[in-house]
């Protein structure tokens, strides 16, 4: 088959790579239909994310069409239209059982990896380097679903791919970023980024009962899209000053609940961009932690401090005196798919929430470098392949 | 000895017993073995150490203790440990065994976990380094260890013991030794104990090994044992998935754009070799 591979830093190469076989008796294997771009392969393209091997298949963000499953699988059956969960939970750990997908226990096969840097492991992911189990991606034409009863949702007949395909990634981690928000009816909500991640938090913290949402970015697009289609105010961080902007717009409060939805490639306009890029060059700093500042000092006090956007390894200059003394609240996590895909499909059905007009660009896993190159330029909001 | 920290099994107040000080923890190597555990292991560890994974970790471990065994058999440097080739010195057998100690919360009832690690012939279907448990009678059971690498295979031969069990309380503990002329003396402790709030039962294992001739292999094994301890982490690891999902997890076998897993059509030996040859250790 056809597939998107890892060559180096910035290098994607479309390859022929043997097809994917059951391995396991709980597998599936996909006919990949849409298989999507996300921020979170920047990371890996961009040299962030440190155990990526040449010849990888990378793509987490996918749906497509049950043509083959395992012995075990029993919700599941040939010709079945499926989005599924980027992140792997095996559904039996403790972790999956109370629904904290991400944080399985059994779905990473190379635990012993993160465990060095973080004490335990998290869930594998598709397509996401090995220290997150070197799981095969979804820019192919086909692919292994390990857990597939697990990971694997029907998509409601009359919901077209393109916006189901959402609801593998982008959509249900900008709910969850809302969700752990903790929103309360009538709050004030700041988001920073307005990538497909953000775009879907904008729409969740509203369905979760925001009375307004400050959506900051500085890509004229994706702010036009935050303002007319999610429907928040928008502020461009390249042009006002967000601290002075945040706490005018709120009566001097501060915002209730701040998400970042920007993660360790934050950018900004000012010095400190400079001083983070330079100490994540010499290594010294992992990520750049732009966003997360912004939102301890802007939250206001009592408030809540979400994050969803993904940091990696070390940060820099956090002003704990702030969140200490301001009595914020962190949340934060990978997404849980499989705790929110039904509910948010359902959403999507109803109207409730729009995710297709994501999809910018649609192009073929021949176009695949081209594809990144245009996302990571921030020419497009999401390139979808169509393998 | 000079790990002034206290041993994760005293903390748990577990691991009371001790291996054992025969097998090749007693200088017992003929001539001609030797000089082959000098090639032999040699050969193992530069290309182990030149592979600078984890199992290239495993090979130069075992390359550097052929070396030392085959090394330690001729040299004056039993002199300067202070021992006899014949019978362990009174030194030799107070110096500490190595300890490993890993422990791990498994989502299942205490009597189900207990029940599938007695039977001890399931052991080699998570712990990946063993091909064969046999159980001889009720207390004795007979251990081979697997070299899946060839050129491992080819110069060690098979490595295999009798391992025989001290104590046994049902759903509780098991508590073995290797019987004497071990290849490696070892011995352990494997607790089982409910986790708070119905999380099912944590597992807590104790496995103590003798370094071999004493000092001087204790100092070889001391700066391998990391890549041990994640071996025996690793095989815990699997028996939790065999118990709570019923498969192990792995990507063994999947597609990649990488020529050299394409064109044999091969499958890497196992898990630990497959997995990324350089990067395992850079996570920030
Ligand atoms: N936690 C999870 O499970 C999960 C899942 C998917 C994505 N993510 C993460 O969410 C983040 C966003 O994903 P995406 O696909 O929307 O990425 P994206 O790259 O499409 O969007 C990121 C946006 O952030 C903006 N940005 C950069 N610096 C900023 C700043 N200082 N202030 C405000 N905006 C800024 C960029 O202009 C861009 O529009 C990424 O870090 C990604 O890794 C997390
Ligand atoms: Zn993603
Ligand atoms: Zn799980």
């Amino acid at each position: 088959m056809k597939a998107l591979c890892y060559n180096g830093v910035g290098d994607l190469r479309t390859e022929r790579v043997p097809d994917p076989t059951i391995i396991n008796p709980k597998d599936a294997i996909l006919r990949v239909i849409l298989s999507s771009v996300c921020g979170s392969d920047l990371h890996l393209l961009n040299g962030y994310v440190p155990t990526m091997r040449e010849g990888d298949i990378i793509g987490h963000e996918f749906m497509g069409e049950v043509v083959e499953i395992g012995s075990e699988v029993k919700n599941l059956k040939k010709g079945d239209r499926v989005v599924v969960c980027s992140i792997l939970g095996c559904g039996e750990c403790q972790y999956c059982q109370s629904t904290q997908f991400s944080l399985c226990d059994n779905s990473n096969p190379h635990a012993w990896i993160p465990e060095k840097a973080y004490g335990d492991s998290p869930a594998g992911i598709f397509g996401y380097s090995h220290a997150f189990g070197g799981y095969a991606g979804s820019h192919a034409d086909y692919i292994r679903v390990p857990y597939a009863d697990r990971g694997c949702f029907v998509i409601p007949e009359g919901l077209p791919d393109e916006a189901a395909v959402f609801a593998s990634d982008a959509l249900p981690t900008g709910f969850m970023a809302a969700d752990l928000a903790d929103i309360q009816p009538g709050d004030v909500v700041a988001i920073w980024g307005c990538g497909g991640v953000g775009q879907m938090a904008i729409q969740s913290a509203f369905l979760l009962g925001a009375s307004r949402v400050i959506a900051i970015d500085r890509e004229p697009d994706r702010l036009r899209m935050a303002k007319d289609i999610s429907g928040a105010e928008v502020l461009d961080f390249s042009k006002v000053d967000i601290q002075e902007a945040l706490r005018e717009m709120t009566g001097g409060r501060g915002p209730d609940r701040c998400i970042d939805c920007v993660g360790m490639e934050a950018v900004s306009e000012g010095l400190d961009y400079y001083y983070d890029k330079t100490k994540q060059f010499v290594r010294l700093e992992s990520d750049r932690p732009i966003v997360l500042r912004e939102a301890i000092l802007a939250c206001r006090k009592g408030g809540t401090v979400s994050i969803i956007g993904v940091y990696g390894g070390l940060v820099d200059s956090i002003p704990m005196g702030a969140a200490m003394n301001k009595a914020l609240t962190f949340r934060m996590g990978q997404q849980h798919g499989q705790r929110y895909i039904p509910r948010l499909l359902e959403h999507l059905q109803k109207g409730e929430l729009n995710s297709g007009f994501l999809l910018t660009h649609k192009m073929s896993l021949d176009e695949g470098m081209t594809g990144y190159d245009l996302f990571n330029k921030k020419e497009t909001m999401r390139v979808v392949f169509a393998p | 000895m000079a790990n002034k920290k206290q041993p994760v099994s005293s903390v748990l107040g577990m691991g009371q017993v001790e291996p054992d000080t025969s097998g090749s923890s007693q200088i017992n190597v003929g001539n001609t073995e030797r000089i082959w555990s000098v090639a032999g292991g040699a050969l193992l560890a530069t290309y182990g150490l030149r592979r600078g994974s984890f199992s290239g970790l495993v090979l130069a471990t075992l390359g550097g203790f052929m070396v030392y065994r085959g090394a330690s058999g001729y040299c004056p440097m039993n002199q300067a440990v202070g021992r006899n080739t014949a019978e362990p010195t009174a030194e030799d057998k107070s110096m500490d065994s190595i300890e490993i100690a890993k422990s791990l919360t498994i989502n299942k009832p205490r009597k189900e976990v207990y029940a599938y690690w007695r039977q001890l012939e399931n052991l080699p279907r998570f712990m990946f380094h063993l091909s064969e448990v046999r159980q001889l009678d009720n207390k004795r059971s007979h251990w081979v260890a697997k070299l899946s690498d060839s050129l491992l295979a080819k110069t060690l031969g098979t490595v295999e013991w009798d391992a025989e069990i001290l104590e046994e309380v049902k759903n509780e503990r098991l508590v073995w030794k290797s019987v004497a002329d071990a290849r490696i003396d070892n011995a352990g402790e494997v607790r089982f104990v409910d986790a708070p709030n119905g999380q099912g039962t944590e597992v807590h294992a104790v496995i103590k090994y003798r370094p071999p001739a004493g000092q001087l292999g204790g100092a070889i094994m001391k700066l391998f044992n990391p890549a041990f301890e994640q071996m025996i982490k690793q095989d815990l690891r699997r028996f939790k998935q065999l118990l709570e999902t019923g498969e192990i997890t792995t990507i063994e076998g999947q597609p990649s754009g990488r020529k050299s897993e394409q064109q044999s059509g091969k499958k890497p030996v196992s898990e630990h070799a497959k997995v990324d040859e350089k990067h395992e250790s850079a996570m920030l």
